[in-house]
């Protein structure tokens, strides 16, 4: 093992600009051979699963206006989870897209976003609720609907964190991949409708084991005029680890800190 | 800058059943009853005031960002924004406030995002979730077996963060000054956490951190 230690003080994004070559170009094709996992998660559900260090995690919009809202924790201690305003704040942004890193409230990447077709995902609406879906879209229960019933994400993410031994006190703050909000000069948020268009993805590069809980429900802020949650597909690939100067690593000063302090947890 | 909202109270300090004054750097907990209501006072100016609720009778239910955000359709905190629970509820809500703006993106500081943000020289320095977690190791209830888990995202009061429609986010200058206020009213019974943030690597208290003062009012 090669001797770890915190990365010289380099500035921060408050001086510092970096890289200057262009982003990565989305990789449409998974390497033949590396392919460990495949599903196809249907619209309005939940999943829970891991995730080994240096996989890659691909979500991939099987219509348009899909929405996936998103949580991670450290698998190994599930204390360490993703923090919204330590992955916004530490790369001066609202939205998430390629070169970005998932960081967590101990400080560590978690995940980096290696591929991005759609170049804007939501880090700040939040997930639907029992009376948002109520009253947009009516209730529709299972003694009417059976499994045709109007589901959430807060009942669905609260049940699937049960199953890890973990509460309310866990649902923190969660991304929404494939849904955009735009703010304007006020602050006032709109929703933006057919954001996603069938085959976008986002390629997701494991930088710890994780436990990953998801929902394919509707984004909160979601205009459509009828319910209907749509499929998405996961894969999780064998992936290569990061190199030295790997985009999201050296993206900002504040990500070589971050690998930094994930890597010492193997070290 | 967009526009910013002002709006006066009409309570007098000779009038508040409890005044307290936080020292920079310092935490401080107490319960708010329902009707109550709760002004923090930027003393010197450009002070940072790292705020969480809880509601008082059950922990699990606290402040939440996004259903805050969600719930008014707007990023900003200012007169008359409900501050939501993550159960969908109102703990307390902004009745006075002039500072016009505050935030609640931007998170707390910790010893360990400061290590990212400003380098592992910083790691050590004093920081608000510190802060946060001493109040919850002090709480005299320890039926709640409080730790990190309890610490969900905060308002920054005082705090200017803003969100470029370009999906950038920008830390400025504080919008506040001396004698700025912002004052709230509780809907629950609610336990208020305040860390009078001691961050000395960015604007965020001016390079300077100084005293703020709480005040309640009875209704």
């Amino acid at each position: 093992m090669p001797l770890l230690k915190p990365p010289a003080p380099s500035g921060t994004s408050f001086t510092t600009k970096r890289p200057s070559g262009p982003r990565p170009v989305p990789m449409p094709l998974i390497p033949e051979g590396s392919l460990l996992r495949e599903e196809i998660i249907p619209g309005g559900v939940a999943v829970s699963f891991n995730v080994r260090r240096h996989t890659t995690l691909r979500l991939t919009a099987l219509e348009s206006g899909s929405n996936v809202s998103f949580l991670c924790y450290n698998r190994h201690e599930l204390i360490d989870r993703y923090n919204m305003a330590d992955t916004l704040k530490g790369q001066h942004t609202a939205k998430l897209t390629t070169g970005h890193i998932l960081v967590s409230d101990m400080g560590r990447a978690m995940f980096s976003i290696t591929g991005d077709t759609l170049g804007w995902h939501d880090p700040i609406g939040g997930h639907d609720t029992p009376a948002i879906v109520a009253q947009k879209w009516s209730e529709k229960n299972y003694q009417t609907a059976r499994n045709a019933h109007h589901r959430n994400s807060h009942d669905l993410f609260l049940i699937e964190l049960a199953k890890h031994g973990l509460n309310r006190r866990d649902l923190v703050p969660n991304i929404n991949f494939f849904s955009k909000l735009q703010s304007d000069a006020e602050g006032r948020l709109g929703f933006a409708s057919g954001h996603s268009r069938t085959g976008d993805f986002i390629d997701l590069r494991a930088e710890m084991d994780q436990l990953v809980v998801f929902t394919t429900c509707h984004h909160p802020m979601d205009t459509a005029k009828t319910y209907g949650p749509r499929p998405v597909r996961m894969q999780l690939w064998e992936s290569a680890p990061p190199a030295a100067d790997d985009y999201c690593r050296i993206m900002r000063p504040e990500n070589e800190r971050a690998f930094y302090n994930t890597e010492i947890l193997y070290s | 800058m967009s526009t910013l909202n002002y709006t006066e109270s009409t309570l007098v300090p000779e009038a508040a059943v409890y005044r307290r004054v936080i020292p920079a750097g310092d935490f401080w907990m107490h319960e708010i009853k329902a009707g109550q209501t709760l002004r923090i006072l930027d003393l010197e100016g450009n002070q940072a005031a790292d705020t969480l609720f809880y509601y008082a009778a059950d922990f699990t239910e606290r402040y939440s960002a996004q259903d805050t955000i969600r719930e008014q359709g707007a990023l900003y905190l200012t007169t008359g924004t409900k501050l939501m629970s993550n159960a969908g509820r109102p703990l307390v809500t902004i009745t006075a406030d002039t500072c016009g703006r505050h935030d609640t993106l931007g998170g707390a500081c910790s010893c360990e995002s400061n290590a990212v943000r400003y380098g592992h020289g910083t790691r050590h320095m004093h920081s608000c979730r510190q802060s946060f977690l001493l109040g919850l190791a002090n709480w005299p209830d320890s039926s709640f077996d409080l730790n990190k888990r309890d610490l969900p995202a905060n308002i920054n009061f005082f705090m200017n963060v803003p969100v470029t429609p370009e999906g950038g986010l920008q830390f400025e200058d504080g919008v506040s000054a001396p004698g700025r206020y912002v004052e709230m009213r509780a809907d629950l019974d609610v336990v208020c956490l305040i860390s009078n943030c001691p961050q000395l690597n960015n604007p965020c208290n001016g390079w300077n951190p100084t005293p703020v003062e709480v005040l309640i009012w009875n209704p």
